[in-house]
Protein backbone atom coordinates (compact mmCIF):
# COMPACT_ATOMS: atom_id res chain seq x y z
CA UNK A 1 0.00 0.00 0.00
CA UNK A 2 1.23 3.23 -1.04
CA UNK A 3 1.56 6.21 1.43
CA UNK A 4 -0.12 9.36 1.31
CA UNK A 5 1.82 11.68 0.26
CA UNK A 6 1.49 14.55 3.58
CA UNK A 7 1.22 17.77 2.62
CA UNK A 8 4.23 20.25 4.04
CA UNK A 9 3.57 23.87 4.17
CA UNK A 10 7.07 25.72 2.12
CA UNK A 11 9.23 27.35 4.94
CA UNK A 12 9.11 30.47 3.14
CA UNK A 13 5.12 30.54 4.67
CA UNK A 14 5.37 29.29 7.97
CA UNK A 15 8.12 32.63 8.21
CA UNK A 16 5.85 34.70 6.85
CA UNK A 17 2.86 33.45 9.47
CA UNK A 18 5.21 33.31 12.45
CA UNK A 19 6.44 37.12 11.11
CA UNK A 20 2.18 37.75 11.58
CA UNK A 21 1.83 36.16 14.98
CA UNK A 22 5.11 38.14 15.92
CA UNK A 23 3.63 41.20 14.61
CA UNK A 24 0.14 40.95 16.33
CA UNK A 25 1.90 40.06 19.60
CA UNK A 26 3.64 43.13 19.60
CA UNK A 27 1.01 45.66 18.69
CA UNK A 28 -0.75 43.80 21.25
CA UNK A 29 1.43 44.13 24.12
CA UNK A 30 2.17 47.71 22.72
CA UNK A 31 -1.51 48.94 23.14
CA UNK A 32 -3.35 46.48 25.62
CA UNK A 33 0.06 46.66 27.65
CA UNK A 34 -0.52 42.92 28.15
CA UNK A 35 2.80 41.20 29.02
CA UNK A 36 2.28 37.17 28.62
CA UNK A 37 -0.66 36.57 30.63
CA UNK A 38 -0.95 32.76 30.83
CA UNK A 39 2.44 32.24 29.53
CA UNK A 40 4.11 34.19 32.44
CA UNK A 41 2.27 31.85 34.99
CA UNK A 42 3.49 28.40 32.88
CA UNK A 43 7.13 30.02 32.30
CA UNK A 44 6.94 30.77 36.22
CA UNK A 45 6.76 27.22 37.60
CA UNK A 46 8.91 25.56 34.89
CA UNK A 47 11.95 28.06 35.95
CA UNK A 48 11.73 29.76 38.57
CA UNK A 49 12.82 26.59 40.70
CA UNK A 50 15.11 25.63 38.48
CA UNK A 51 16.84 29.18 39.06
CA UNK A 52 16.61 28.66 42.57
CA UNK A 53 18.62 25.31 42.46
CA UNK A 54 21.21 26.69 40.75
CA UNK A 55 21.18 29.88 42.46
CA UNK A 56 21.51 27.81 45.98
CA UNK A 57 24.62 25.63 44.83
CA UNK A 58 26.54 28.52 43.38
CA UNK A 59 26.22 30.78 45.96
CA UNK A 60 27.07 27.87 48.67
CA UNK A 61 30.29 27.42 46.59
CA UNK A 62 30.83 30.97 46.09
CA UNK A 63 30.50 31.59 49.52
CA UNK A 64 33.05 28.82 50.86
CA UNK A 65 35.48 30.40 48.69
CA UNK A 66 35.05 34.04 49.71
CA UNK A 67 34.78 32.91 53.42
CA UNK A 68 38.61 31.50 53.04
CA UNK A 69 39.68 34.39 51.15
CA UNK A 70 38.20 36.93 53.41
CA UNK A 71 39.46 35.34 56.78
CA UNK A 72 42.88 37.28 56.43
CA UNK A 73 41.61 40.59 55.65
CA UNK A 74 38.88 40.71 57.91
CA UNK A 75 41.35 40.29 60.75
CA UNK A 76 43.20 42.93 59.39
CA UNK A 77 39.99 45.44 59.21
CA UNK A 78 39.31 44.47 62.47
CA UNK A 79 42.56 46.04 64.42
CA UNK A 80 41.55 49.37 62.50
CA UNK A 81 37.75 48.97 63.51
CA UNK A 82 38.62 48.46 66.40
CA UNK A 83 40.36 51.89 66.73
CA UNK A 84 37.63 53.22 64.54
CA UNK A 85 35.18 52.33 67.33
CA UNK A 86 36.75 54.47 69.95
CA UNK A 87 36.83 57.49 68.17
CA UNK A 88 33.09 57.33 66.65
CA UNK A 89 31.91 56.45 70.36
CA UNK A 90 32.92 60.06 71.41
CA UNK A 91 31.56 61.34 68.16
CA UNK A 92 28.77 59.37 69.20
CA UNK A 93 27.79 61.15 72.38
CA UNK A 94 28.21 64.75 70.78
CA UNK A 95 25.44 63.56 68.51
CA UNK A 96 23.53 61.62 71.15
CA UNK A 97 22.83 65.09 72.90
CA UNK A 98 22.00 66.93 69.12
CA UNK A 99 19.45 63.93 68.81
CA UNK A 100 17.71 64.75 72.04
CA UNK A 101 17.60 68.22 70.65
CA UNK A 102 16.01 67.87 67.20
CA UNK A 103 13.83 64.95 68.85
CA UNK A 104 12.50 67.46 70.88
CA UNK A 105 12.18 69.94 68.25
CA UNK A 106 10.55 67.55 65.78
CA UNK A 107 7.55 66.94 68.56
CA UNK A 108 7.14 70.64 68.63
CA UNK A 109 6.52 70.56 64.81
CA UNK A 110 4.33 67.51 64.72
CA UNK A 111 6.48 66.07 62.16
CA UNK A 112 6.35 61.92 63.77
CA UNK A 113 4.09 61.07 61.28
CA UNK A 114 5.89 61.83 57.66
CA UNK A 115 7.81 58.89 57.53
CA UNK A 116 5.96 55.81 58.23
CA UNK A 117 8.02 52.57 58.18
CA UNK A 118 6.54 50.44 55.47
CA UNK A 119 5.46 47.00 55.45
CA UNK A 120 8.43 45.14 53.75
CA UNK A 121 8.96 41.51 52.26
CA UNK A 122 12.36 39.94 51.80
CA UNK A 123 13.11 38.43 48.26
CA UNK A 124 16.34 36.92 46.74
CA UNK A 125 17.16 37.45 43.36
CA UNK A 126 17.16 34.39 41.22
CA UNK A 127 18.17 35.32 38.20
CA UNK A 128 19.91 38.76 35.79
CA UNK A 129 18.45 39.70 32.30
CA UNK A 130 19.31 37.76 29.27
CA UNK A 131 21.56 40.25 27.27
CA UNK A 132 23.74 42.88 28.09
CA UNK A 133 21.78 45.96 27.37
CA UNK A 134 19.20 46.17 30.47
CA UNK A 135 19.77 45.35 33.69
CA UNK A 136 16.71 43.70 34.96
CA UNK A 137 16.24 40.91 37.48
CA UNK A 138 13.81 38.17 38.63
CA UNK A 139 13.13 38.05 42.05
CA UNK A 140 11.78 34.72 44.17
CA UNK A 141 8.79 36.19 45.26
CA UNK A 142 5.52 36.96 43.52
CA UNK A 143 1.48 37.80 43.81
CA UNK A 144 1.49 34.88 46.70
CA UNK A 145 3.63 36.90 48.73
CA UNK A 146 1.77 40.12 48.37
CA UNK A 147 3.78 41.58 45.85
CA UNK A 148 2.30 44.01 42.98
CA UNK A 149 3.28 45.66 40.13
CA UNK A 150 5.04 49.30 41.03
CA UNK A 151 6.28 48.01 43.97
CA UNK A 152 9.81 49.94 45.39
CA UNK A 153 12.31 47.89 45.82
CA UNK A 154 15.23 48.20 48.35
CA UNK A 155 18.90 46.72 49.19
CA UNK A 156 20.30 47.80 52.01
CA UNK A 157 19.17 51.55 52.48
CA UNK A 158 19.08 52.41 48.94
CA UNK A 159 17.06 52.13 46.00
CA UNK A 160 17.52 49.15 43.79
CA UNK A 161 14.37 49.87 41.44
CA UNK A 162 10.45 48.87 40.74
CA UNK A 163 8.91 45.76 40.05
CA UNK A 164 7.26 45.44 36.40
CA UNK A 165 5.47 42.06 35.82
CA UNK A 166 4.30 39.76 38.77
CA UNK A 167 3.83 36.39 38.39
CA UNK A 168 2.59 34.18 41.22
CA UNK A 169 5.79 32.83 42.76
CA UNK A 170 8.38 35.76 41.05
CA UNK A 171 8.81 38.93 39.88
CA UNK A 172 10.45 41.19 37.37
CA UNK A 173 12.43 44.22 38.70
CA UNK A 174 13.53 46.81 36.56
CA UNK A 175 16.78 48.78 38.31
CA UNK A 176 17.05 52.42 38.28
CA UNK A 177 20.63 52.22 36.80
CA UNK A 178 18.24 50.91 33.18
CA UNK A 179 19.17 53.21 30.39
CA UNK A 180 15.26 53.58 29.75
CA UNK A 181 14.36 54.33 33.72
CA UNK A 182 13.43 57.49 35.24
CA UNK A 183 12.96 58.52 38.70
CA UNK A 184 12.39 62.11 40.04
CA UNK A 185 14.82 63.06 43.23
CA UNK A 186 15.53 65.40 45.69
CA UNK A 187 18.44 66.62 47.29
CA UNK A 188 18.13 66.21 50.90
CA UNK A 189 20.04 69.62 51.71
CA UNK A 190 17.67 71.96 49.64
CA UNK A 191 15.09 70.41 48.84
CA UNK A 192 15.31 70.74 45.09
CA UNK A 193 13.89 68.39 42.96
CA UNK A 194 15.31 66.62 40.07
CA UNK A 195 15.81 63.93 37.76
CA UNK A 196 17.79 61.05 37.68
CA UNK A 197 18.07 58.94 34.45
CA UNK A 198 19.68 55.87 34.34
CA UNK A 199 22.65 55.34 31.72
CA UNK A 200 24.40 52.11 30.44
CA UNK A 201 27.70 53.98 29.03
CA UNK A 202 28.12 56.15 32.01
CA UNK A 203 27.12 52.69 34.29
CA UNK A 204 29.48 50.91 32.75
CA UNK A 205 32.14 53.50 32.79
CA UNK A 206 32.43 55.02 35.86
CA UNK A 207 29.42 53.59 37.87
CA UNK A 208 27.07 56.52 37.99
CA UNK A 209 23.88 57.70 36.80
CA UNK A 210 22.64 60.90 35.06
CA UNK A 211 20.33 63.68 36.65
CA UNK A 212 18.90 67.02 35.54
CA UNK A 213 16.93 69.74 35.51
CA UNK A 214 18.67 70.53 39.16
CA UNK A 215 17.42 74.09 39.54
CA UNK A 216 19.79 75.52 42.08
CA UNK A 217 20.30 79.10 41.75
CA UNK A 218 22.33 79.86 44.32
CA UNK A 219 24.84 76.92 44.06
CA UNK A 220 23.98 75.36 47.48
CA UNK A 221 24.06 71.56 46.49
CA UNK A 222 27.59 70.51 46.54
CA UNK A 223 29.59 67.10 45.41
CA UNK A 224 28.62 64.21 47.99
CA UNK A 225 24.76 65.61 48.36
CA UNK A 226 22.48 62.52 49.31
CA UNK A 227 19.59 62.44 46.70
CA UNK A 228 16.38 60.99 47.78
CA UNK A 229 13.00 59.78 45.78
CA UNK A 230 10.96 63.05 45.50
CA UNK A 231 7.24 63.68 47.41
CA UNK A 232 6.51 64.71 42.98
CA UNK A 233 6.93 60.83 41.93
CA UNK A 234 3.99 59.20 41.25
CA UNK A 235 5.52 55.77 41.63
CA UNK A 236 8.14 56.29 44.52
CA UNK A 237 8.00 56.46 48.02
CA UNK A 238 9.26 59.28 49.09
CA UNK A 239 12.79 59.93 50.75
CA UNK A 240 13.96 56.65 49.72
CA UNK A 241 18.40 57.37 48.95
CA UNK A 242 19.27 57.24 45.66
CA UNK A 243 22.70 57.86 46.07
CA UNK A 244 25.07 60.65 46.05
CA UNK A 245 26.19 63.38 43.99
CA UNK A 246 29.40 62.53 42.40
CA UNK A 247 29.58 65.43 39.38
CA UNK A 248 27.38 68.59 39.05
CA UNK A 249 27.74 71.39 35.94
CA UNK A 250 25.83 74.00 35.22
CA UNK A 251 23.52 73.45 31.83
CA UNK A 252 24.06 75.48 28.09
CA UNK A 253 20.63 76.81 29.24
CA UNK A 254 22.61 78.67 32.23
CA UNK A 255 19.42 77.77 34.57
CA UNK A 256 19.83 74.35 35.70
CA UNK A 257 22.50 71.85 36.45
CA UNK A 258 23.04 68.32 35.32
CA UNK A 259 25.46 65.75 36.45
CA UNK A 260 26.02 62.70 37.99
CA UNK A 261 25.27 60.42 40.61
CA UNK A 262 26.94 56.91 42.71
CA UNK A 263 24.01 55.05 43.09
CA UNK A 264 24.18 53.73 46.77
CA UNK A 265 23.10 50.31 45.89
CA UNK A 266 25.69 47.69 44.61
CA UNK A 267 24.08 46.76 41.52
CA UNK A 268 26.92 44.10 40.19
CA UNK A 269 26.07 41.87 43.37
CA UNK A 270 22.48 42.10 44.72
CA UNK A 271 21.44 38.84 46.24
CA UNK A 272 18.57 39.86 48.60
CA UNK A 273 16.18 42.98 48.18
CA UNK A 274 13.22 44.04 50.12
CA UNK A 275 10.17 44.99 48.68
CA UNK A 276 8.26 48.00 49.66
CA UNK A 277 4.80 46.72 50.14
CA UNK A 278 3.09 50.28 50.26
CA UNK A 279 2.24 51.66 47.37
CA UNK A 280 2.14 55.16 46.58
CA UNK A 281 -1.26 56.98 46.86
CA UNK A 282 -1.73 59.04 43.74
CA UNK A 283 -4.80 61.36 43.28
CA UNK A 284 -5.72 59.35 40.36
CA UNK A 285 -6.80 56.03 43.17
CA UNK B 1 9.18 13.39 20.08
CA UNK B 2 12.48 12.41 21.17
CA UNK B 3 13.85 15.12 19.24
CA UNK B 4 11.53 18.29 20.94
CA UNK B 5 12.34 17.29 24.46
CA UNK B 6 15.51 17.07 23.72
CA UNK B 7 15.75 20.50 22.06
CA UNK B 8 13.47 21.80 24.97
CA UNK B 9 15.90 20.58 27.67
CA UNK B 10 19.03 22.37 25.50
CA UNK B 11 17.35 25.53 25.36
CA UNK B 12 16.17 25.67 29.11
CA UNK B 13 19.93 24.41 30.47
CA UNK B 14 21.38 27.43 28.17
CA UNK B 15 19.19 30.14 29.36
CA UNK B 16 18.98 29.06 33.03
CA UNK B 17 22.66 29.07 32.65
CA UNK B 18 22.95 32.55 30.84
CA UNK B 19 20.57 33.85 33.13
CA UNK B 20 22.24 32.60 37.01
CA UNK B 21 25.97 31.15 36.54
CA UNK B 22 27.08 33.70 33.23
CA UNK B 23 25.81 36.33 34.77
CA UNK B 24 28.16 35.88 37.84
CA UNK B 25 30.93 34.58 35.57
CA UNK B 26 30.90 37.85 33.31
CA UNK B 27 33.96 39.85 32.70
CA UNK B 28 33.33 43.73 32.84
CA UNK B 29 29.64 42.83 33.23
CA UNK B 30 29.47 41.25 29.97
CA UNK B 31 27.84 37.78 29.48
CA UNK B 32 28.00 35.88 26.59
CA UNK B 33 25.03 34.85 24.77
CA UNK B 34 24.00 31.03 25.03
CA UNK B 35 20.74 30.89 23.47
CA UNK B 36 21.88 32.39 19.78
CA UNK B 37 24.89 29.57 19.75
CA UNK B 38 21.58 27.36 20.28
CA UNK B 39 19.45 28.78 17.81
CA UNK B 40 22.28 29.63 15.00
CA UNK B 41 23.63 25.78 15.61
CA UNK B 42 20.71 24.17 14.95
CA UNK B 43 19.37 26.62 11.85
CA UNK B 44 22.74 25.32 9.82
CA UNK B 45 22.30 21.69 10.79
CA UNK B 46 19.04 20.89 10.56
CA UNK B 47 17.39 23.93 8.17
CA UNK B 48 15.09 26.94 7.70
CA UNK B 49 12.37 25.74 9.31
CA UNK B 50 13.54 24.08 12.73
CA UNK B 51 15.94 26.84 12.70
CA UNK B 52 12.79 29.08 12.49
CA UNK B 53 11.11 27.66 15.02
CA UNK B 54 13.53 27.37 17.65
CA UNK B 55 14.75 31.08 17.22
CA UNK B 56 10.62 31.47 17.78
CA UNK B 57 10.96 29.88 20.85
CA UNK B 58 14.13 31.33 22.22
CA UNK B 59 13.01 34.47 21.42
CA UNK B 60 9.83 34.12 23.27
CA UNK B 61 11.46 32.79 26.14
CA UNK B 62 13.44 36.06 26.68
CA UNK B 63 10.67 38.21 25.86
CA UNK B 64 8.70 36.78 28.40
CA UNK B 65 11.52 37.05 31.45
CA UNK B 66 13.44 40.25 30.53
CA UNK B 67 11.82 41.98 27.29
CA UNK B 68 9.26 44.87 28.01
CA UNK B 69 7.02 43.58 24.70
CA UNK B 70 6.08 40.25 23.67
CA UNK B 71 7.08 39.16 20.17
CA UNK B 72 10.41 41.88 19.84
CA UNK B 73 12.92 39.04 20.36
CA UNK B 74 10.78 36.47 19.22
CA UNK B 75 10.75 37.70 15.59
CA UNK B 76 14.61 38.41 15.84
CA UNK B 77 15.80 35.15 17.17
CA UNK B 78 13.05 33.53 14.41
CA UNK B 79 14.82 35.62 11.73
CA UNK B 80 17.95 34.61 12.28
CA UNK B 81 17.49 30.94 12.96
CA UNK B 82 15.81 31.01 9.25
CA UNK B 83 18.82 33.05 7.94
CA UNK B 84 21.42 30.44 9.72
CA UNK B 85 19.06 27.45 7.87
CA UNK B 86 19.75 28.85 4.37
CA UNK B 87 23.60 27.85 5.30
CA UNK B 88 22.66 24.51 6.20
CA UNK B 89 24.20 23.12 2.22
CA UNK B 90 27.76 24.79 3.04
CA UNK B 91 27.55 22.98 6.31
CA UNK B 92 29.96 20.11 7.38
CA UNK B 93 30.34 18.72 10.84
CA UNK B 94 34.12 18.67 10.59
CA UNK B 95 34.49 21.99 9.34
CA UNK B 96 34.61 24.91 12.44
CA UNK B 97 35.04 27.76 10.72
CA UNK B 98 31.78 28.15 9.20
CA UNK B 99 29.63 27.65 12.34
CA UNK B 100 32.05 30.23 13.75
CA UNK B 101 31.73 32.41 11.46
CA UNK B 102 27.62 32.08 11.29
CA UNK B 103 27.56 32.01 15.13
CA UNK B 104 29.58 35.31 15.45
CA UNK B 105 27.49 36.90 12.57
CA UNK B 106 23.98 36.54 14.37
CA UNK B 107 25.32 37.26 17.64
CA UNK B 108 26.33 40.66 15.78
CA UNK B 109 23.64 41.37 14.40
CA UNK B 110 21.13 40.74 16.91
CA UNK B 111 22.96 43.39 19.21
CA UNK B 112 23.09 45.66 16.11
CA UNK B 113 19.03 45.54 15.90
CA UNK B 114 18.88 45.56 19.70
CA UNK B 115 21.05 49.04 19.60
CA UNK B 116 19.19 50.18 16.33
CA UNK B 117 15.42 49.66 17.69
CA UNK B 118 15.90 50.36 21.74
CA UNK B 119 18.82 52.93 21.66
CA UNK B 120 19.31 54.81 18.86
CA UNK B 121 15.98 55.67 18.81
CA UNK B 122 16.07 57.35 22.44
CA UNK B 123 18.92 59.56 21.40
CA UNK B 124 21.75 57.09 22.20
CA UNK B 125 24.07 58.10 19.07
CA UNK B 126 27.04 56.94 20.88
CA UNK B 127 27.32 53.61 18.58
CA UNK B 128 31.56 53.80 18.95
CA UNK B 129 31.01 53.18 22.50
CA UNK B 130 28.43 50.56 22.54
CA UNK B 131 29.98 48.29 19.63
CA UNK B 132 33.04 48.56 21.60
CA UNK B 133 32.49 48.20 25.27
CA UNK B 134 29.19 46.08 24.66
CA UNK B 135 29.19 44.21 21.65
CA UNK B 136 32.29 43.67 20.66
CA UNK B 137 33.40 42.28 24.46
CA UNK B 138 30.16 39.63 24.01
CA UNK B 139 31.28 38.60 20.66
CA UNK B 140 34.46 37.41 21.62
CA UNK B 141 32.89 36.09 25.10
CA UNK B 142 30.24 34.44 22.78
CA UNK B 143 32.75 32.95 20.79
CA UNK B 144 34.74 31.46 23.50
CA UNK B 145 31.70 29.53 24.99
CA UNK B 146 30.84 28.65 21.15
CA UNK B 147 34.08 26.31 20.73
CA UNK B 148 32.56 24.10 23.50
CA UNK B 149 28.78 24.44 23.63
CA UNK B 150 28.90 23.75 19.59
CA UNK B 151 30.54 20.56 19.87
CA UNK B 152 28.35 19.52 22.41
CA UNK B 153 24.83 20.22 20.15
CA UNK B 154 26.76 18.96 17.02
CA UNK B 155 27.22 15.46 19.45
CA UNK B 156 23.73 14.93 20.63
CA UNK B 157 22.38 16.69 17.54
CA UNK B 158 24.02 13.25 15.39
CA UNK B 159 22.87 11.05 17.88
CA UNK B 160 19.56 12.14 17.31
CA UNK B 161 20.01 11.61 13.58
CA UNK B 162 21.54 8.43 13.95
CA UNK B 163 18.24 7.44 16.64
CA UNK B 164 16.22 8.87 14.32
CA UNK B 165 17.17 7.07 11.32
CA UNK B 166 17.78 3.58 12.98
CA UNK B 167 13.69 4.12 14.08
CA UNK B 168 12.33 5.03 10.65
CA UNK B 169 14.19 2.15 8.45
CA UNK B 170 12.63 0.08 10.77
CA UNK B 171 8.93 1.31 9.59
CA UNK B 172 9.72 1.06 6.21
Amino acid sequence: MKRKPKFVLPTKYILLIMTGVCVVALLLSFTLNIKGGPLNTIAGYVFVPMQKGINTVGSWVVEKSDNLKQLNDVMKENEELKAQVDSLTSELNTIKLEQYELENLRELLELDQKYPSYEKVAANVIGKDGGNWFTNFTIDKGADDGIEVDMNVIAGSGLVGIVTDVGPNYAKVAAIINDTMKVSGMVTSTSDNLIVSGSLQNMNEHMVIEFSNLNDKDDEVAIGDPVVTSYVSDQYQQGILIGYISSLEMDANNLTKSGTITPAVDFEHIQEVLVILNKKQTAEE
Amino acid sequence: MRRKITVFIIIALCYLLQTTLFSVLSFASISPNLLIIVVSSFGFMRGKKEGLFIGFFCGLLLDIWSGSIIGFYSLLYMYIGYINGMFRKLFYPEDIKLPLLLIAGSDITCNLFIYFIMFLFRNRYNFNYYFLQLMLPELVYTMVVTIFLYFIILKINQRLEVIEKRSASKFV
